[in-house]
């Protein structure tokens, strides 16, 4: 038997003694895991009930917005997104608020943002989190007390928000 | 104090449309991850971002956990008047953080 300096004993010892342990590193384990509590993902209905959270009954069209996020991103810890809205931007004709739900993630909101006439321009860029493959929805609230909307599929191969260090 | 970047341009014609960034170090806790022994680690969020332009707030951001760690953001305004455009930053455990930039409108 080779003695092993590092781990201060030699593999039939440690492979005895953990078969001598086994009952309680099960036990371990059984304890262990359900402790790890995933938290509950969003999923599609709870975006939809958060969107009418946020905006109420209105209807919301399709159009006018334009979301732009990567099809396919590696890590989803950080996701640029980018959302315009066509609008002209003027006292009686523009965006006043936009906002941003995903699917999966653990909670359904992801940025609400307002902005007024002085904005001349209703476009907002900023970095997120996906945690999951899923679509994310940008809602732009005009002030005739119209809602519009896009929503855009994002493939994501590493994600984000819930890994465990 | 946490590091902030923010870009304003310094001089801007009466009426252009110009294009404000702002960043911040933030790491941005979720509040939805735990360690190998299933402790959560408890959520440090930026939960607000205001920008006012001469005291006038042009832009307000609402932040959630799902905003990447050093929360960007990137719009714009109307350049109106000479003056000051100032950022401030809020959130979990007494986060606050500010910013000003200067810019001439001619």
């Amino acid at each position: 038997m080779r003695y092993n300096p590092i781990a201060g004993s030699t593999r039939r010892r440690f492979l005895t003694d953990a078969a001598a342990g086994t009952g309680l590193v099960a036990a371990d384990l059984g304890l262990g895991l359900p402790l790890i509590v995933r938290p509950a993902a969003a999923t599609p209905d709870t975006m939809r009930a958060a969107i009418r959270n946020v905006i109420g009954e209105a209807p919301v069209r399709k159009g006018k917005v334009k979301l732009d996020i990567p099809p396919l991103v590696e890590s989803g810890n950080t996701v640029s997104l980018s959302v315009s809205v066509e609008s002209p931007m003027t006292a009686d004709d523009h965006v006043k608020a936009i906002h941003v739900f995903n699917e999966k993630n653990p909670l359904p909101n992801v940025v609400g943002i307002r902005l007024g006439p002085r904005a001349g321009r209703a476009t907002l860029a900023t970095r997120i989190r996906l945690a999951d493959s899923q679509t994310v929805t940008a809602i732009a609230e005009l002030s005739d007390g119209s809602f519009w909307s896009d929503s855009v599929s994002v493939i994501v191969t590493l994600p984000a928000c819930v890994e465990t260090l | 104090m946490a590091r902030a970047i923010v870009n304003v341009p310094p001089k801007a014609r009466r009426g252009e449309i110009i294009e404000i960034k702002a960043l911040i170090q933030h790491e941005m806790e979720t509040g939805f991850r735990v360690d190998n022994m299933g402790r959560v680690f408890p959520r440090d969020i930026i939960t607000d971002f205001i920008c006012k332009y001469n005291d006038e707030e042009i832009f307000r951001a609402e932040l959630f956990p799902a905003i990447a760690a050093n929360p960007f953001f990137s719009f714009f305004t109307t350049a109106i008047e000479s003056g000051t455009v100032t950022f401030e930053w809020s959130g979990d455990n007494g986060f606050s953080a500010t910013a000003s930039r200067n810019i001439a409108v001619e």
